[in-house]
């Protein structure tokens, strides 16, 4: 453990605002790589299944 | 006739077939979105906590977790979208096609995670939040290829031709890149040489290069996640019309 | 008359001849529409105005910023005219035809580049003295800079080719190309615009244009492939 407090992670030796804005961003990329897709499937297979049903009502 | 050797497990060649492809990528994701989380949350609270502060860049040293992973990643990721541009331009492989496109954005927000996580570095290393370093440069340039092959993807209506079109670009990229950063070196150094080579053991302490070598290989492995579920959806969005697909949905 | 259509009678064209024939015809086609010719050296000429007027006057400061203004300014000439490469051709079919003839594409391809750069890059590097009196360039940094211009522009018309093939089938290509093939365009434009320090400050000249001479060498043999390539997914798509 190289931190003696949490007050003293927090600061990071007074560099705490670039170290935690890093992380944060790094974490907002890696979250929107994975809910971006996620997304996207869930409206590309509600609207393949739309499109299944409107061919099945009328053929 | 003497039948052609396989020298590759059969699954291997069952990923030339879109179907097989998805049902193959739907059976790898939990164990690599698993190995991604225990390694990135390790690698992070390692890195955070654990890790020795830098003689001299003190705390802000930990930010070298995210860049040099991300960098690494932007990198490799260009490649692997040129490799699969070629397989899918030689072999007219519709996968690889797809493999290349969902490529794109992942390697597109890594450059833009390495060049914001530098920027935010360089504020208390160099003393503003941008310098026109050599390797920062260069992944600034490899951004603006990305962007470049995803503008030619979405300019181009039909989809085989948007796909042969990019990996033709992406491939005059892959052979430029190693020119652009020879110049670019050339023009200006200022950066701190590279972290990890493949001859050398790496100058800092264990330490310091195992969480870092931990959120590498983490980072991989959560390219590979987000890279299969894109690449899941592009399969349906371009096999809607396959009777597999139709079966799958109403299976829901 | 009715004489069945026999491939074997006509004579087969050589590679040289082709390789001329497309040249000239290249040439008299952009002869015929001056203004098209002449639009990006006028353009150079503006975008040199615009610095002096934008940043200062000062003789010093602008002989300093020279090499560098006088490059971008060149690539930017050379981008613009990249567009009209091959539409013309692609509008009217020949690129069709072209593409469906059993001759080499490549080798008609390298022509039409040429042609592209005689109209453009040569014109360039013959206006870049005028230009470098008006920026106080000094007199020992011209040769360096025809040199480097002579041996950078045609790998920028090889490269903005490339970009060229690729949008030729779009309706808008002119934005996208620039977004292509700019950052392809950095190394000449690092090594151009050292060269033209070099000359300045009387440093040897041979190690920049050896390397310009070897992205040349590179170009000319990578990009009639891609080139052609790309002309193939653009047409059949």
């Amino acid at each position: 453990m190289s931190f003696n407090s949490f007050t003293e992670f927090l600061s990071m030796g007074g560099h705490g605002l670039y170290v935690w804005l890093s992380y944060a961003l790094g974490l907002a990329v890696i979250l929107l790589n994975l809910v971006a897709p996620l997304m996207e499937r869930s409206r590309l297979v509600a609207q393949l299944k739309r499109r299944l049903q409107r061919e099945n009502q009328s053929p | 006739m003497v039948e052609k050797k396989k020298w590759l497990p059969r699954w291997f060649y069952q990923l030339a077939s879109p179907r097989w492809c998805y049902q193959i990528c739907g059976k790898l994701l939990p164990g690599f979105a698993v190995a991604a989380l225990i390694l990135l949350l390790g690698g992070i609270v390692w890195a955070l906590l654990f890790a020795p502060a830098d003689y001299q860049q003190g705390n802000s040293f930990r930010i070298i977790y995210l860049h040099v992973p991300s960098a690494i990643l932007a990198q490799s990721c260009y490649m692997m979208m040129a490799v699969a541009g070629a397989i899918g331009l030689i072999w007219k492989m519709k996968v690889a096609d797809m493999v290349a496109k969902s490529c794109a954005p992942i390697g597109a927000t890594m450059a833009v995670l390495a060049l914001l996580t530098g920027a935010i570095w360089g504020k208390p290393t160099w003393g503003s939040w941008w310098v026109w370093d050599a390797r920062l440069t260069s992944m600034l340039i490899l951004l603006f290829l990305y962007l470049g092959v995803m503008a030619l993807n979405s300019a181009i209506e039909s989809e085989s031709t948007a796909a042969q079109a990019s990996a033709v670009l992406s491939l005059v990229g892959l052979v430029n890149i190693p020119i652009i950063k020879y110049s670019v070196d050339w023009w200006n150094t200022l950066h701190q040489p590279a972290t990890f080579t493949l001859t050398e053991r790496p100058a800092m302490p264990a330490e310091m290069w195992v969480p870092l070598l931990m959120m590498v290989v983490g980072f991989y492995c959560f390219f590979a996640v987000s890279l299969m579920l894109r690449l899941r959806n592009e399969i349906l969005r371009r096999e809607r019309r396959a009777g597999w697909v139709r079966d799958l949905l109403l299976s829901k | 008359m009715n004489q069945p259509l026999n491939p074997q009678r006509r004579p087969a064209i050589g590679m040289g001849a082709l390789f001329a024939a497309t040249l000239k015809r290249d040439l008299k086609l952009s002869l015929r529409r001056k203004s098209e010719l002449v639009n990006p050296l006028i353009f150079f000429l503006m975008v040199i105005t615009l610095f002096p007027l934008g940043v200062s006057p000062e003789p010093g400061f602008l002989a300093e910023l020279a090499p560098g203004v006088i490059w971008v300014a060149a690539l930017l000439a050379t981008l613009l005219s990249m567009d009209s490469l091959f539409r013309t051709d692609f509008d009217d079919g020949s690129l069709e035809q072209l593409l469906l003839s059993p001759q080499p594409v490549m080798l008609v391809v390298c022509a039409k580049v040429l042609a592209h750069w005689m109209l453009t890059g040569l014109a360039l590097t013959l206006v870049a003295p005028l230009i470098s009196v008006m920026l106080f360039l000094p007199a020992e940094g011209v040769p360096g800079l025809m040199l480097s211009l002579l041996l950078g522009t045609p790998t920028l018309s090889l490269v903005g080719a490339i970009g060229a093939a690729l949008t030729v089938g779009l309706k808008r290509g002119g934005v996208l190309i620039s977004l292509l093939v700019l950052p392809l365009y950095i190394p000449v434009l690092i090594f151009g615009t050292g060269a033209v320090q070099a000359a300045v400050t009387g440093l040897p000249l041979d190690g920049y244009l050896a390397l310009l001479g070897a992205l040349l060498a590179l170009g000319t043999v990578l990009a009639p492939l891609a080139i052609g390539a790309a002309l193939r997914i653009s047409v059949s798509g």
